[in-house]
């Protein structure tokens, strides 16, 4: 399935957009869009581990993802 | 009274103090969070602040929520701007009320530091030399 993931702040920079498709196995969990994004990144410009929303709440890496799921990886916030 | 917005335009903090105006009420308590000409020795011009929207507006609602649960009754309001700040501009504001002082402030000081923990909003620093730089990025 294809997954849509948001991308803000400095990682949009580090990816040049604001989201990206990822082709991932029905089942997949919210840490394998981390890892293939990982792997994409520019080096040092994703943290090892990045906080992720699914659907616009906080997920943890072991979520397992639906078709048509909201992924988004949050980079440190800086609100206030 | 619970409130809770992601706004573009300039943050009325006397607007959110009559909000939370209740003859119930001892006290009022308010932060006002503004754009400071320095951060980390450098000059600073203006702060650009960025928001996943959906997920910060539910974020802010659930702190505010959180608030008026933990130091109940406690009346809260609270507003975090998006957009292009000028020094000065107020960038969050919160104002919150309860028969007494001690909660009121409480309520208060829960409801920024969350926001500063775990609202997904970004600001990006623009500095009088031209130069931007997204803040909060080192140590990653």
């Amino acid at each position: 399935m294809t997954v849509t993931v948001l991308l803000f702040a400095a990682f949009a920079d580090a990816f040049g957009r604001s989201s990206i498709e990822v082709t991932v196995d029905q089942g997949a969990t919210v840490g394998d869009i981390v890892d293939q994004l990982s792997a994409l990144a520019p080096s040092d410009r994703l943290p090892p581990r990045p906080l992720a929303a699914v659907n616009a709440e906080y997920a943890e890496y072991d979520v397992r993802l639906n078709p048509g799921d909201e992924v988004a990886l949050i980079p440190p916030v800086a609100g206030g | 009274m619970i409130r809770a917005a992601l706004v573009s335009h300039a943050i009325d903090v006397n607007g959110l103090i009559a909000e939370v105006a209740d003859i119930a009420t001892g006290a009022t308590a308010v932060f006002a969070g503004t754009v400071r000409d320095v951060n980390d020795g450098r000059a600073v011009s203006g702060i650009e602040y960025s928001a996943y929207t959906t997920m910060a507006e539910r974020e802010l609602l659930h702190i505010a929520q959180e608030a008026a649960r933990q130091f109940s009754p406690l009346n809260v309001v609270v507003e975090h701007r998006i957009g292009s700040l000028e020094l000065g501009d107020v960038s969050v504001g919160i104002a919150t009320s309860h028969a007494h002082r001690g909660p009121a402030i409480d309520g208060m000081r829960f409801v920024i530091e969350e926001i500063k923990r775990r609202v997904p909003i970004w600001k990006r620093e623009c500095y009088a030399d031209g130069t931007r730089e997204w803040v909060n990025t080192v140590g990653v």
